[in-house]
């Protein structure tokens, strides 16, 4: 049940998401310097926060997508939808550690670190 | 039924062991598996495809810190990459709103409020695959 909460839930945000990113991603069609100007405004730690939710968002909803297809079409996937809720949560884990790591190496660096 | 909310989702369920009917709209169409099925088959394409999206966008080489007008033309001046977000564009957008237009319909308990809902879903997909196609195809490398 919380699986399919969580679904919804990533489901509903990455699409308003993707509402807005095609409509920055369209400023290409309006000049170099407009587009820049929004990008640039991406380029902080807030929003590179914002950026680790998102590709953490998907990357579950993605897992947990195939999940459902196992559960639909695989013959014994009911059976093992909580043994793969396991699986898909290891995965997304395995996934995440290094992605978010690369993801937030540069912010960290900037915030905390020496010169570098 | 007599219950004051009959959910769109379920409306039309035949009691247990009803004599067998077709399961569909008025006119039988099928609309409802079709786009169960659409689900699963974009969901499939759309994780090759969001994911790669992502992981060249977000987390390789920097990141979105390397992202600006240029690195888009570049991109964009090879037809794979203008073929990849096309189709990526056009499945995300109506996977999302399909789940969207099932989200709306459990929870909107109105039918006018799960009418306007669906209006502006409606619109908003309208607008952003138009928009969206637009400016793939006429995007223009040299506009600098």
């Amino acid at each position: 049940m919380w699986s399919w909460v969580a679904h919804r839930t990533t489901g509903v945000l990455t699409f308003f998401f993707l509402f807005a990113h095609v409509l920055d991603t369209a400023l290409v069609r309006v000049s170099p310097e407009a587009y820049n100007k929004v990008i640039e405004t991406y380029k902080n730690p807030l929003v590179n926060l914002f950026e680790v939710g998102l590709v953490g968002a998907v990357l579950f909803h993605a897992l947990n997508g195939i999940r459902v297809m196992l559960v639909d079409f695989w013959v014994s996937g009911a059976k093992y939808q909580r043994i793969m809720l396991w699986i898909i949560v290891g995965v997304w884990l395995l996934l995440m550690i290094p992605g978010v790591y690369f993801m937030l190496q540069r912010t960290v660096s900037s915030l905390f670190g020496s010169s570098s | 039924m007599t219950a004051a909310f009959d959910p769109p989702a379920t409306r039309g369920i035949q009691a247990p062991r009803a004599p067998r009917r077709r399961v569909g709209g008025r006119r039988g169409t099928n609309f409802e598996m079709y786009s169960w099925l659409f689900m699963r088959s974009s969901g499939l394409v759309l994780i090759v495809l969001v994911l790669g999206h992502l992981l060249i966008m977000n987390v390789l080489d920097g990141g979105v810190h390397r992202i600006n007008w240029g690195f888009v033309a570049g991109r964009w001046a090879s037809p794979f990459w203008q073929i990849w977000d096309l189709v990526m564009l056009w499945l995300a957008e109506l996977h999302g709103a399909n789940g969207l237009r099932t989200v709306i319909n459990d929870y909107a308990r109105r039918d006018a409020t799960r009418f306007w809902l669906q209006l502006m879903l409606a619109a908003s997909v309208v607008l952003i695959l138009a928009v969206g196609t637009l400016v793939i195809f006429t995007f223009d490398p040299n506009m600098s």
